[in-house]
């Protein structure tokens, strides 16, 4: 990045206060971004992280207060202008264009053209684009389409555009959220080397482990309001979670070593070609077992399979001692195996129905009499579950979209849990909840195992594993590569396996 | 404040108060254009102009918040005019002829949807394909002449009056459907999964909801309506040819999609198609009393459709605006309360 000397005072906001039609989402926020810093925000969901982002991108427009950059104060109308003052805005999920390549994505609407006619200059815009790539260390073709991409891979050449466009403040929203341990070793090395050319990089994340890893000054955000700012070394991880949530947070429950009962669900050799091989797991009433692994490792395919979402070529699954072969989630609903999708937003809930609505997609057929809908039971259903997961709604009539990202986990897991299931696999039941939603989700975990539940945990998140499981099953590209005690358990001894380094532990066969 | 109550209400309740202000218009409109138009008589003569329109429409309400469109609905009915009047030249009873050929329209109804869900298609592909079959088989069928010599007590629908009243018989079985729809859509648990479905279908399928299902219960449903519709619009010509209807698919869709129902899918509301319908209908028979070409009746409804769409858009825009300016007269207000008590 071309740093030209001059005295670069970084950016500053006063006041900064945004709301969408109801409570202030931002409210009266002062933070600085110094050149050549780490900037970490961090804060619950709903606490103003990515609305604050969102204002010095240009993407929305504050109600009120001011951006200073370098001592002069900008309005910055548009992701455009904000892009010339320096401010570059890489969002939680990249947003590109999939079906063009990777150098057109970094020069969207700036191609280098011909002089006389306007046409592309291809080899131009391609070499430009990797000596790009390469100056963040990122071995990608430039003229590769980004939609053959993984997700890490966007994020870089999301970078890249950045790069292109001179920023001096990097913000970025969550960028780890869905890479692996290597890809986020790989962002920090680049985050660094930002930072080393003087960059400010602004970075929200919810992982704690990794804003200690990589931030030089940490803000914390609550409803919207900013509590403070402290350099990294001044606080310790859980004074930031006390500031996060503004309380005393319950720890994550102790498990008590609990005495399992009978199989409940019992997959054996369960196979699909390029998706898993050999498969095999146990998991007992009252137990509950982790499966974890890295991003692509297979651990969500297996679940769809037993859900009956996708098929399998051979194996056997049991359930309660019997055969099962699902076709479709119906099946396996009314059989009691319940699956928690990961993607929420998508495949978990509606957004524009009610928490009633919701929560009761999965039971219809019990709320019908005569095929007419028994509204008074549903709602009496849905405020049950409700009080039971403790869900913070202004009432089960209130549109889910209108919840924070913890609460609509809480709603997903009434939904199914209406259902009364036996076997319940939950994909990713944290992943991008707040501190408090998340040790509520785990007490809730741990209850329901007590209650007799089998529980398969499929998680990223080693403190989860570590915290809920009894037994953790590992995976690694389609197959399992261990199973460790709750003993045997720990942040190293899940990565060795599931990195595929040492000797394969569990004895496992790999076909 | 309840002036602010008042333009909340105003805006919340959508399209339908505004399709009740067009229909009050388009009343006042065809009246000024034609003489003939304010009397009871007329006015209820007029309705069964559009009934066909109507009952199609219902069925696509459902339809279109299921995400779906079927653009066969035109198509069917003329396939079943055709082949309910060759049944009954041929001599068949028309105890006979009824049921065969709703079950006909079912069954076409039927076909959109399985191809859909087997082949994992767009019901507009699909139902683009079928608009064209289906009426194609009809003019094989019955070639370019009239199917007609029904009994006498089949045809003129329009004509048959619930006995000491003006109401003509098409508005009452109009009526009978809407109110079943209503019942359907709103009330009941197939009604919740249309609505469900409509908004994402994925998170359906994750629930354990039987989606495909569902999707071929509501094309036969929108095929069967279609049928009716064929049955009502043969009596009141006393005959069938293949290119009956010929283009009413799109107002179909105009009237559900005027109705304030979201051509994405999701949302809608069997009231508002019924205002809708009657909207439309009243303007297109007051502009045919007063000799408007059709080619400028549907400039018109165009005009009518975008205005329709734009206006709850503009009306939620507007509030929200006004919000914003609420919140920063708030937040300066907050703003300068924190410095005093800062101090």
């Amino acid at each position: 990045m071309a740093h030209d000397g001059r005295t670069t005072e970084g950016l500053r906001t006063r006041g900064l206060t945004k709301s969408f039609g109801g409570p202030p989402v931002v409210r009266d926020v002062d933070i600085d971004l110094r050149p050549a810093e780490v900037h970490a925000i961090v804060g619950e969901n709903g606490a103003g992280k990515s609305t604050l982002l969102k204002l010095l991108a240009g993407v929305h427009q504050p109600d009120a207060g001011e951006v200073i950059v370098d001592g002069n104060a900008v309005a910055v109308t548009s992701p455009t202008v904000a892009r010339s003052l320096g401010i570059s805005l890489i969002f939680q999920e990249p947003t590109l264009f999939p079906d063009l390549t990777v150098a057109e994505n970094i020069f969207m609407g700036r191609h280098p053209v011909t002089a006389r006619l306007p046409m592309v200059r291809w080899r131009t815009m391609l070499s430009r684009a990797a000596a790009l790539m390469e100056s963040i260390g990122a071995r990608i073709d430039p003229a590769r389409p980004v939609g053959e991409l993984s997700v890490a891979e966007q994020q870089l050449v999301e970078i890249a555009t950045a790069l292109s466009h001179r920023a001096r403040f990097v913000l970025m929203d969550e960028p780890t959220a869905s890479l692996t341990p290597r890809e986020v070793d790989r962002l920090f090395a680049i985050i660094r080397d930002l930072k080393a050319r003087g960059a400010s990089v602004v970075f929200v994340n919810h992982r704690l482990e990794e804003v200690f890893a990589i931030a030089d000054r940490i803000t914390v955000m609550r409803d919207g309001a900013k509590v403070g700012t402290w350099a990294a070394g001044e606080l310790s991880r859980d004074e930031v979670v006390k500031r996060m949530v503004g309380r005393e947070l319950g720890r994550s429950p102790e498990r008590p070593h609990v005495q399992p009962g009978e199989v409940a669900l019992e997959v054996e050799d369960l196979t699909a070609p390029g998706r898993f091989r050999g498969v095999s797991l146990s998991v007992r009433r009252g137990e509950i077992v982790a499966m974890a692994g890295l991003v692509g490792a297979g651990r969500t395919e297996v679940a769809r399979a037993l859900f009956g979402i996708d098929s399998f070529e051979r194996g056997t699954v049991k359930l309660n001692g019997q055969a099962v072969r699902f076709r479709s989630p119906r099946e396996a609903l009314r059989a009691g195996l319940a699956y928690l999708p990961e993607d929420r937003q998508h495949q978990g809930l509606i957004q524009a129905l009610t928490v009633a609505q919701n929560m009761t997609l999965t039971i219809l057929g019990e709320l019908s009499r005569g095929g007419w809908l028994d509204r008074r039971r549903e709602q009496e259903l849905a405020r049950r579950q409700v009080e039971r997961l403790q869900v913070k709604t202004p009432s089960v009539n209130s549109a889910v979209q209108n919840l924070s990202g913890g609460n609509q986990q809480k709603v997903l897991v009434g939904k199914f849990l209406i259902a009364r299931p036996k076997v319940l696999i939950l994909d990713e039941p944290t992943r991008g909840v707040d501190v408090g939603a998340k040790a509520e989700i785990h007490r809730l975990i741990v209850d329901l195992a007590a209650q007799g539940m089998a529980v398969l945990v499929i998680s990223s998140d080693l403190p989860e594993v570590l915290a809920l499981a009894d037994r953790v099953i590992v995976m690694r590209a389609g197959q399992v590569a261990g199973e460790l005690s709750r003993d045997e358990a720990t942040e190293e001894s899940i990565m060795r396996l599931a990195v595929g380094t040492g000797p394969t532990a569990g004895g496992r066969k790999a076909l | 404040m309840s002036r602010e109550r008042l333009r909340e209400l105003a805006v919340q309740s959508g399209p339908e108060l505004l399709l009740v202000a067009l229909f009050a218009a388009s009343l006042a409109f065809s009246a000024w254009l034609s003489p003939y138009f304010l009397r009871v008589t007329t006015l209820f003569d007029m309705t069964s102009q559009f009934m066909e329109l109507g009952l199609m429409a219902l069925a696509m309400t459902l339809v279109i918040i299921m995400g779906q469109i079927d653009l066969s609905v035109a198509s069917i009915l003329a396939l079943v005019g055709v082949v309910f009047g060759l049944l009954s030249e041929n001599g068949v009873s028309l105890a006979l002829a009824i049921p065969a050929a709703l079950a006909l329209a079912a069954v076409l109804g039927m076909i959109n949807g399985w191809l859909a869900v087997a082949f994992r298609l767009p019901a507009l592909v699909v139902t683009l394909g079928t608009m064209a079959l289906y009426r194609g088989i009809g003019q094989i069928l019955l070639g370019d002449r009239s199917a007609y010599g029904f009994p006498a007590w089949f045809v003129s629908i329009d004509f048959r009056y619930i006995p000491g009243t003006p109401v003509p018989l098409p508005l009452v079985i109009f009526a009978a459907f809407a109110v079943g729809f209503f019942l359907l859509l709103h009330r009941t648990t197939f009604g919740r999964l249309v609505y469900a479905v409509g908004n994402n279908a994925e998170a359906c399928r994750f629930s354990g909801i039987a989606v495909d299902r569902l999707q071929v219960a509501v094309f036969t449903l929108s095929g069967l309506m279609s049928g009716m519709a064929g049955l009502m619009m043969t009596s009141r010509f006393a005959s069938a040819r293949w290119d009956m209807a010929s283009g009413l698919e799109l107002d179909v869709i105009t009237t559900v999609v005027l109705g304030g129902t979201s051509i994405f899918g999701g949302r809608g509301t069997i009231t508002g198609t019924v205002l809708a319908l009657f909207v439309i209908g009243t303007l297109r028979y007051g502009m045919g009393l007063a000799n408007v070409l059709p080619q400028n009746q549907s400039v018109v409804i165009g005009l009518l459709l975008i205005l329709a769409i734009l206006g709850p858009e503009t009306g939620r825009a507007w509030q929200a605006r006004r919000r914003r300016a609420a919140v920063r007269k708030g937040g300066e207000l907050q703003a300068s309360k924190a410095e005093v008590s800062a101090r």
